[in-house]
């Protein structure tokens, strides 16, 4: 064999090797899924089974049934749905007017107001959560979807995406519009809008992901199983009286991630893009 | 912003008086009236009342009684347990820093090419980011039960099985294991997109000088992801230090103190303890920290800023 050939053998030995090895770390992330998805319809007792199956041998939809006939998990998704959309309209209204003025306007305090933004960027609700809740019982709205909307109104991190949007449209284009005589509130929602749609569906993606997913927040805002959303009530599923089942518990899982599979299948690039700008600010 | 000199420009004349003011200095206050208001209802307000309380004894029935710093002497001389949690986050925060940044660079280097299986490799591994911690944690509390995958794969190799999230000497390293298995690939994508800027003569001019690819590796990717780096340092601390959510659903702190980390702590001191003035000293502590490193957060951001 000649020195060529066997660099070529080398060669092609490493690539093999190296999307094997690729396949091999996909499957590790993949496998939890999977492991979730065919255990959601394994009757109670092959769950148990050792060694397991791999694919199982009897199907059933009894977890799913036990899930939304049992749990009553309607009620759960409803709040969770009602909490997610308030917040997500709220943070329009809210955020931005707010990112169009830091973006665009200059005023006596702005940069003291802006550091307030920066504050609350930081702030974790892992340390106000006691304070806001006594302060909501005084408000006596603690037996509503309140407290789990108006903590969430402002959203540092969506004025911060939009301001530095709103900062590269050209300058011309507003002042055109002012020339037009259009009001600063037209400005804002029939140029500045419709110019950085795509950062305003990221930002309304993400608060949509993170309502949705929002665990800590409603754990210590909610005392009534009235109010508490989709995350709550899986997370009950593990200390029912049945003990633990498996099928169940899987199939509450399947429920709880499938809308964030479906969006991220729709707007993968979209969210990868705006992660990894988020990454470099 | 130039926008009210050339405003001033554009007009040629100066309005005076209300209708100037109406006009031209009041709507970007209105504009940011309403985050203001949240901001300082949701943030400003609480923090004030958790440094206040932090000197306070309360438990919500009987009205606060002021005890000084006795709180914080609660938090480091009298009681134990807030040690134990601070010294629980340290050892989380540093293996979270520690394998997040060490896998994202493997990763990121590995999967730099351009190419089919590299872009779907990517977006699997992104994915647990986007999904519910409980969900995440449901699936491993599984794979980790003593009966489940897990332990089932390594008596398949004749090891022996580990208790995982039930003893006390591997509860912390499971707990880092599922969430460095949920957001490696965050982590990575942030520094594959650095990758991506780093001119492509840099490297082509090494290959010239016949640079190996380990020296490679060190001494250009490294210090010119430095920026990210650091950024990624200063971010994975942050999030370290607040954790919350896994600790609560893999092992509720247990076993014993194992996994009591700080907001653990603060939570279960308002929660079931309703000792709300220790409580809120911890959180001072805990405000304290994520200060410092927002400090340095800041520090970067200026000199990025400042180099493009």
């Amino acid at each position: 064999m000649t020195a060529k050939q066997k660099r070529k053998i080398a060669r092609i030995v490493t690539g093999t090797l190296n999307t094997l090895f690729k396949v091999f770390v996909g499957f590790l992330f993949l496998f939890p899924f999977y492991w979730m998805a065919i255990t959601s319809v394994k009757p109670y007792l092959e769950t148990l089974q050792f060694p397991p199956t791999l694919w199982p041998k009897n199907f059933t939809w009894s977890g799913y049934q036990t899930v939304f006939r049992e749990l009553n998990i309607w009620m759960y998704i409803k709040n969770t749905i009602i909490v997610t959309g308030s917040v997500m309209v709220i943070q329009i209204f809210v955020d931005v007017p707010a990112a169009y003025a830091f973006a665009r306007w200059k005023f006596k305090g702005s940069g003291i107001l802006w550091l307030l933004v920066m504050a609350a960027f930081m702030v974790p609700g892992q340390l106000t959560f006691i304070a806001i809740y006594f302060m909501f019982a005084d408000w006596g709205i603690l037996n509503s979807l309140l407290p789990q909307i108006l903590p969430s109104g402002a959203s540092a991190f969506a004025i911060f995406l939009l301001r530095q949007n709103f900062k590269q449209i050209p300058e011309e284009l507003i002042e055109s519009a002012r020339l037009d005589n259009a009001s600063e509130w037209k400005i804002m929602w029939r140029l500045m809008i419709p110019m950085s749609k795509a950062t305003v569906v990221t930002t309304l993606l993400f608060s949509f992901i993170g309502h949705w997913n929002a665990y800590f927040w409603p754990l210590v805002m909610t005392r009534d199983e009235k109010l508490k959303p989709i995350t709550l009530a899986i997370e009950r599923l593990k200390d029912m009286e049945r003990g633990l089942d498996y099928t169940v518990i899987m199939a509450g899982n399947i429920i709880l991630v499938l809308p964030v599979v479906v969006l991220f299948l729709l707007f993968s690039k979209k969210i990868i893009q705006a992660m990894a700008y988020r990454g470099m600010k | 912003m130039t926008l009210k000199s050339k405003k001033e420009e554009a007009g040629g004349k100066k309005k005076k008086g209300l209708r100037s003011f109406l006009s031209n200095k009041l709507p970007p206050y209105i504009m940011v009236a309403p985050a203001i208001i949240f901001f300082l209802l949701f943030t400003v307000y609480p923090i004030v009342d958790m440094i206040i309380l932090s000197f306070y004894e309360w438990n919500v029935i009987q009205p606060r009684k002021w005890v000084g710093l006795w709180n914080y002497k609660y938090l480091f001389d009298i009681q134990i347990d807030f040690k134990i949690a601070l010294q629980n986050t340290i050892v989380y925060t540093v293996s979270e820093v520690f394998f997040l940044i060490l896998f994202a660079l493997i990763f990121s280097v590995w999967l730099q090419k351009d190419s089919k299986v590299n872009a779907v490799l990517q977006r699997i591994m992104f994915f647990p980011h986007l999904c519910a911690m409980l969900a995440v944690s449901v699936m491993f509390s599984w794979l980790m039960d003593e009966n489940g995958l897990f332990n089932m794969v390594l008596s398949f190799f004749h090891l022996p099985g580990l208790r995982w999230l039930n003893s006390s000497s591997t509860a912390m390293m499971s707990v880092v294991i599922v969430s460095v298995w949920k957001s490696i690939g965050y982590q990575t994508l942030i520094l594959l997109s650095a990758l991506k800027t780093i001119p492509a003569d840099i490297y082509e001019a090494a290959a010239l000088d016949n640079t190996g690819p380990v020296r490679k590796f060190f001494c250009i990717t490294i210090p010119l992801l430095s920026p990210q780096l650091f950024f990624m340092l200063i971010t994975i601390t942050m999030s370290s230090f607040k954790v919350f959510d896994s600790v609560r659903m893999l092992t509720k702190g247990g076993p014993g103190k194992s996994t009591v980390v700080l907001v653990y702590y603060i939570w279960s001191y308002a929660q079931s303890n309703l000792k709300y003035g220790v409580a809120a000293a911890a959180g001072v502590v805990l405000l304290v920290i994520l200060l410092i490193l927002t400090f340095f957060y800041f520090r970067i951001l200026d000199k990025k800023v400042h180099y493009q």
